[in-house]
């Protein structure tokens, strides 16, 4: 038996959700492909994006797979690592920003 | 950094019946991925066939003033084998003969060899259509004695190739070692000066890129337009095209592979990244590589694995157009780095 939740082999079979429902797996990966395609962003922001949503969702395949994309374009640690910032800073912003919730309570049961 | 070439080290790598065995085993002897040879018969394109000659790509020797960590070469200072003048001289004999339109010198740093100047003279006088020279670019500021290497280039129109493995001092020295970024700066502004790789210039100035680790290239386009805006912003430099080069699991890559514990994952990117529509293009069907001592290959890469090609003509003193064409061209896993995504060649994408 497997003996960890994850395996990075497992990466290389993400095409074989498919099998089990090839109408939606595909219909899923056309609009993947399509999502990461040049448009109104390029390809390379895209790929900062998907990178820090990566880390914002803690997916190991996903930061596996967006770190090795970004070595491909030719973006910096530097550039990946302040793109990670971008997740940090939302991600700690959202937890401080309830703090204004915790105020308010604050100041409406206190005397 | 590397400052010796395997061959200076002694590693069993510089071996390169060795490098073929580890190219051959494992994760191939097993079935876990197919050969390079079951791969291509899924589509029908076994034998792989030499077509028309149209480049004749001459390496004048492993000498080097670099010793990059990536080298298929396994280049370097300490390397001592040169092209005599006398090879160069058959060389030239059949570049005379021969309808191939590209002429391409390698090394090494070809400018190292002491009849580098002499040979690229009498070549020009030849005629042949493309005339190009890779050169690494740090060269021209080694030493006083090749500071008008652009000024030669020039007089002798040949078209400059030249490795840049990122617009950035960080990657392009951990690659290629300190102080290279710097110095190839210097060398392309003063290609730039005299004309080389400016817009609408015949001078042309073409860059290789090939990744600083175990990881393929990206879009070939797609780099080049971000290398032409970060050097023309940050340096002032233009070029024409940019070549985008996977790295070949051989000799100090393929050390480098293993050391660093990336071999299989590598192997597995490459197999999956294989592309049929490329192996119709790759470069071994319309080159042929000479080495050093006048031995002909398929490619520089099987001429560092030391795979002569399969003719009765094995050098060059006995080229003859009809014993080459149509030769069975010799392969090996290593080819699986010639065919991954849009392909790969000396001349960049080829899908
Ligand atoms: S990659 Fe080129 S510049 Fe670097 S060591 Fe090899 S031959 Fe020399
Ligand atoms: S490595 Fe050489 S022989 Fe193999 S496919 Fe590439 S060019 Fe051809």
């Amino acid at each position: 038996m497997q003996k960890t939740y994850y395996d990075p082999s497992d990466l290389k079979k993400f095409g074989k959700i498919s099998d089990w429902n090839e109408e939606l797996g595909s219909k899923f990966f056309e609009y993947y492909n399509s999502v990461f395609k040049e448009g109104a962003l390029s390809e390379r922001e895209k790929s900062l994006i998907a990178l820090a949503v990566a880390h914002t969702i803690q997916c190991p395949y996903c930061i596996d797979a967006y770190t090795g994309d970004g070595l491909q374009r030719g973006i910096t640690k530097e550039e990946m690592m302040e793109a990670l910032h971008v997740a940090g800073a939302i991600r700690g912003g959202a937890s401080l920003v309830h703090g204004v919730q915790m105020m308010n309570k604050v100041n409406k049961l206190e005397m | 950094m590397t400052q010796k070439s395997l061959h200076k080290r002694h590693s069993e790598l510089a071996n390169s019946k060795r490098q073929l065995e580890i190219l051959s085993n494992g994760i191939f002897q097993n079935g876990d991925l197919p050969t390079f040879k079951n791969k291509i018969a899924e589509t029908n394109q076994f034998p792989l066939k030499a077509k028309k000659l149209e480049i004749l790509q001459i390496n004048v020797g492993y000498m080097c003033n670099q010793v990059c960590e990536h080298c298929h070469v396994d280049a370097g200072p300490d390397r001592k084998e040169i092209m005599t003048r006398e090879t160069m001289q058959q060389c030239l004999d059949v570049i005379e003969k021969t309808g191939a339109h590209t002429l391409d010198l390698t090394g090494g740093a070809p400018e190292m060899n002491p009849d580098f100047r002499w040979f690229v003279e009498e070549a020009s006088k030849v005629g042949i259509k493309d005339f190009i020279v890779r050169s690494n670019l740090t060269i021209i500021r080694a030493n006083k004695k090749y500071y008008d290497l652009p000024e030669f280039f020039k007089k002798h129109n040949v078209h400059v190739v030249s490795s840049m493995p990122h617009w950035t001092r960080g990657k392009t020295d951990k690659q290629r070692g300190d102080g290279v970024f710097d110095k190839s700066i210097k060398a392309l502004q003063d290609l730039n000066a005299i004309g080389y790789g400016m817009p609408n210039s015949n001078l042309k100035l073409d860059l290789v890129y090939n990744p600083s680790g175990a990881f393929l290239p990206g879009n070939q386009a797609a780099l080049e337009k971000d290398f032409k805006k970060a050097l023309l912003d940050d340096f002032g430099i233009q070029f024409h095209n940019l070549f985008a080069i996977t790295n070949l699991p051989i000799s100090r890559f393929l050390d480098y592979l293993i050391a660093s514990e990336n071999y299989e994952d590598y192997m597995y990117a490459l197999v999956e990244a294989y592309n049929p529509a490329a192996v119709t293009n790759v470069m071994c069907t319309n080159t042929l590589s000479v080495s050093w001592d006048g031995y002909l290959y398929d490619c520089d890469f099987n001429q560092m694995l030391e795979l002569p090609v399969n003719s009765k003509a094995k050098h060059i003193s006995e080229y003859k157009e009809q014993l080459l064409e149509g030769r069975n061209i010799v392969i090996s896993q290593h080819c699986y780095g010639c065919t991954a995504g849009a392909g790969s060649s000396c001349q960049g994408s080829v899908a």
